[in-house]
């Protein structure tokens, strides 16, 4: 994770400013330090690929995750307090039928405390303005090609709601262990512009 | 009122850009910035919304030209300006 050459004055910047807010006494540079490693301890999908293997395997933690995500998520240890502040989240469920993709098209508002720091894609104005107006296309730029007749719903996320997919168990994933189903759990697959 | 980040369904910017395997971070410059905005809004120095109208505000065409944790940068650093949390220089 060393800075690209190009970035080197815009690095020197942030280093000028934390130094400036230290000696200010306006953050605490052990404080700056535990909050860079707890966010980059957490900066992974892995935790909502263990949301969507649990919801597969057992359907009672499936219905409360659709009814209410975050009273279900301390179920499986999470909470969407993790991050600067709690907000909702709406859990998304893909079926035969219907397909769900997320977007924030006014930022990048996105559930950080459980997948980590979004794709720099996901960030991006073409992201943000295509998915909303032509989501199949989007979706095709991906390598995720839906039938004609499946149904598209874009999740538009705000200041104070999240969503997260809930993609389709793949097919002859029977005698899988839940681990060895959040394995196959991608961001892309949580974000919706994947099929798993 | 519209201003330039409420682009949802706009025209014109062309392809998505997807890097396989993309890292959290591309710099280490963008994590301490990601971890600084915490703890400012967790120190109580501004609000989160605060934070977020200061990217939204910034000169449009800054706004475009600018990186996202570049754009997160100079909102900070408007926020701290605009209440004088530092001295000056």
């Amino acid at each position: 994770m060393s800075g690209e050459h190009t970035s080197a004055p815009v690095a020197a910047r942030v280093r000028r400013l934390e130094e400036r807010l230290i000696e200010a006494g306006v953050v605490g540079e052990e404080q700056l330090d535990a909050a860079l490693a707890a966010m980059l301890k957490g900066a992974s999908p892995v935790n909502g690929a263990r949301i969507v293997a649990r919801a597969w395997v057992d359907e009672g933690f499936r219905a409360r995750l659709l009814d209410d995500a975050n009273a279900a998520l301390p179920e499986v240890g999470l909470s969407m307090a993790g991050g600067i502040q709690e907000q909702r989240l709406k859990v998304v469920e893909n079926t035969e039928t219907a397909h769900h993709v997320i977007v924030c098209t006014l930022c990048s508002c996105y559930p950080i405390g459980l997948l980590g720091p979004s794709p720099s894609w996901y960030k991006s104005e073409a992201y943000r303005s295509r998915v909303v107006r032509e989501p199949r296309a989007v979706l095709a730029e991906f390598g995720l090609e839906l039938p004609a007749d499946t149904a598209v719903t874009v999740w538009d996320s705000s200041a104070e709601s999240r969503y997260l997919v809930l993609p389709r168990r793949p097919d002859g994933t029977a005698g899988m262990s839940e681990p060895e189903l959040a394995a196959l759990v991608t961001r892309e697959g949580l974000i919706g512009t994947a099929a798993v | 009122m519209s201003r330039v980040n409420d682009v949802g369904g706009q025209t014109g910017f062309g392809a998505l850009e997807i890097e396989a395997d993309e890292p959290p971070f591309h710099a280490d410059w963008e994590a301490r910035v990601f971890a600084l905005n915490s703890v400012l809004v967790r120190n109580g120095v501004y609000r989160l919304d605060e934070f977020r109208d200061a990217v939204e505000r910034m000169d449009p065409q800054e706004y475009l030209a600018t990186s996202y944790y570049e754009r997160w940068l100079k909102a900070i650093e408007t926020l701290l300006a605009e209440r004088k949390v530092l001295a000056d220089g």
